[in-house]
């Protein structure tokens, strides 16, 4: 393969960069989450492309870690957005605005 | 051949995300997602990382969407999709940021100056690696042998992790009473 290292990183920069767009214009709470798990996918996209030019193995050891830690990430995270659902019918960031019940 | 598969599933995979992004259907917009995680996977194929490729399609084209379209669709929140996004000004805001990060991240590694490059490097033939560094292989006996040496401490730790994890979830959505 000739493709070189520059594509992958700047693949996975414009990766991260759509799910930046996704978490500061959504207002749906789980949209803004799936932005989120977007731009982690992006990291480890990165991580790949370095740990395969730089011939060790550490890079897929930590992306291997890192998709460890989103799965419980998002287990947690979608736990808490049904706990705030409960308490106040609405999962729109616009309308989650008072700290107080 | 490669680089060809290369360019289309990268395109795949941005068109996809972008999809999820500007979608107003949640529902929509989790099924683009996992099909951007598919074509991630092949990417993890092109760069020889199969195990990596098999673990993204489990983990996160199976069982992290699975766990989101359950809950879009346990919540119903596709009720008034009148306004689907914030205000003008953030509107505006968002797509500036948006496009000079875009043309930032392109300016860095697409124009004149970007990272040195390097060609690809042989793969090893002996998957438990010698000398100091781990070097890279296809196998995944190699992931087996790293996670119980070199990196046996963030194993643990990770262990430990997904159980507070998994006691947090119980914790967190567990229905008591408001009044106590």
């Amino acid at each position: 393969m000739t493709v070189g290292l520059n594509a992958f990183i700047l693949l996975a920069g414009l990766l991260f960069a759509i799910g930046m767009l996704g978490v500061i214009l959504r207002k749906n709470t789980l949209v803004i989450y799936m932005s989120l798990e977007l731009m982690l996918n992006a990291v480890i996209i990165a991580l790949v492309a370095f740990s395969r030019y730089n011939g060790t193995m550490d890079g897929n050891l930590f992306v291997f870690f890192i998709i460890t830690v989103a799965a419980a990430e998002v287990a947690l995270g979608l736990a808490i957005i049904v706990a705030l659902f409960r308490l106040r019918q609405t999962v729109m960031v616009d309308q989650l605005t008072s700290l107080s019940r | 051949m490669t680089d060809l598969l290369f360019y289309v599933f990268a395109a795949i995979t941005l068109i996809s995300a972008l999809l999820m992004v500007v979608s107003p259907n949640a529902v929509n917009g989790a099924v683009c997602m996992i099909v951007s995680f598919v074509t991630t996977a092949a990417l993890f194929v092109l760069l020889e990382a199969y195990f990596l490729a098999v673990i993204q399609v489990l983990v996160y084209a199976g069982a992290v969407m699975v766990l989101f379209l359950f809950i879009i669709m346990l919540l119903d929140v596709d009720k008034d999709t009148s306004q689907l996004l914030k205000d003008k000004m953030t509107l505006g805001a968002s797509i500036v940021g948006f496009s000079l990060l875009v043309i930032l991240i392109c300016a860095a590694f697409a124009g004149g100056q970007h990272l040195p490059e390097t060609a690809l490097l042989p793969v090893a033939e002996n998957p438990t690696g010698e000398g100091i560094g781990i070097p890279f292989t296809t196998s995944a006996k190699s992931y087996g042998y790293s996670l119980f040496t070199k990196y046996m401490l963030p194993f643990q730790v990770t262990g430990f992790l997904l159980l507070s994890a998994m006691i947090g979830v119980i914790v967190v959505s567990k229905k008591h009473s408001t009044d106590s």
